[in-house]
């Protein structure tokens, strides 16, 4: 039962994720990010983390995204010409030979790895119980209490970086 | 075909998100786009993360990924803005004509 949710749903990110790289007009690559954003968040909900399915939506599909397309919009920037079009078949070459080696690589580590990590607490019977959200808010308000503040001084130091760096 | 997904099919999953993200970001050459393909691998990364957080019982994952939207929605900002500025000063945003650091 499950798989009938997470083969579409890997089968629509793959796909879009592809989308994203081969695309000659970065508007639609933007939109393939997000049926990218989508499908990974669809995913997050059949791994029951509910409140990252929401902020994935929210935060990526909806705010990133949407300053993504608006600087396109804004530089007006041309069509490029597809990768295999151009003579530069050394950078094509190399890029997915290297790529292949660490897919291949990633693969066998996988394959071969067996699990034995130490088990939580958080059972999905707990998280059903309490609710995904409550449990994600109560942990970043004690334990994670001081990346939570360091977060925010981030964010801070982006507007004001961003500012300085658009005002110029 | 039935019963729960294993935890390898998601790292499998996520693990090919990766490489085309890895992909974009050397044949490209739109700063724009290769950029949408770092996002593409944090997202990659993010999945493994949830990932472990469900099948270790563990809410840490779940806690990370938060983080690192974040960060990655502070990196936005500041990467478009630098973009911007290339723009304003070489009218492109092609990667290959931007080489004022070179000696």
């Amino acid at each position: 039962m499950e798989w009938l949710v997470f083969g579409p749903l890997a089968a629509v990110a793959l796909a879009t994720a592809v989308s994203v790289i081969v695309l000659r007009n970065p508007i639609y690559c933007a939109l393939s990010l997000v049926g990218t954003f989508f499908a990974l968040s669809g995913l997050y909900l059949l791994l029951q983390a509910q409140f990252i399915a929401v902020v994935q939506v929210i935060v990526y599909a909806g705010a990133i995204m949407v300053l993504f397309l608006f600087v396109i919009m804004l530089l007006d920037v041309g069509h490029e010409p597809p990768p295999w079009l151009r003579q530069d078949t050394p950078r094509l070459v190399l890029g997915i030979g290297l790529v292949t080696l660490l897919l291949l690589e990633l693969a066998v580590a996988i394959g071969s790895w067996v699990s034995h990590g130490i088990r939580g607490s958080y059972t999905s019977d707990l998280v059903n119980a309490v609710g995904n959200t409550q449990l994600v808010g109560r942990l970043l308000f004690t334990d994670f209490l001081i990346p939570f503040e360091i977060t925010s001084f981030i964010l801070l130091i982006a507007i004001v970086g961003a500012m300085v760096l658009a005002k110029r | 075909m039935t019963g729960t997904v294993p935890l390898n099919a998601y790292l499998i999953l996520s693990a090919a998100l990766f490489a085309i993200g890895v992909i974009g970001v050397l044949i490209r050459r739109n700063a724009l786009i290769i950029f949408m393909a770092i996002e593409l691998m944090l997202n990659a990364v993010n999945l493994s993360f949830v990932a472990f957080s469900r099948f270790l019982a563990s809410m840490d994952g779940q806690i990370i990924v938060f983080f690192v939207m974040a960060v990655a929605a502070a990196e936005v900002a500041l990467g478009l803005a630098i973009i911007i500025a290339l723009y304003r000063n070489k009218e492109s945003v092609d990667v290959d004509e931007i080489n004022l650091l070179r000696g």
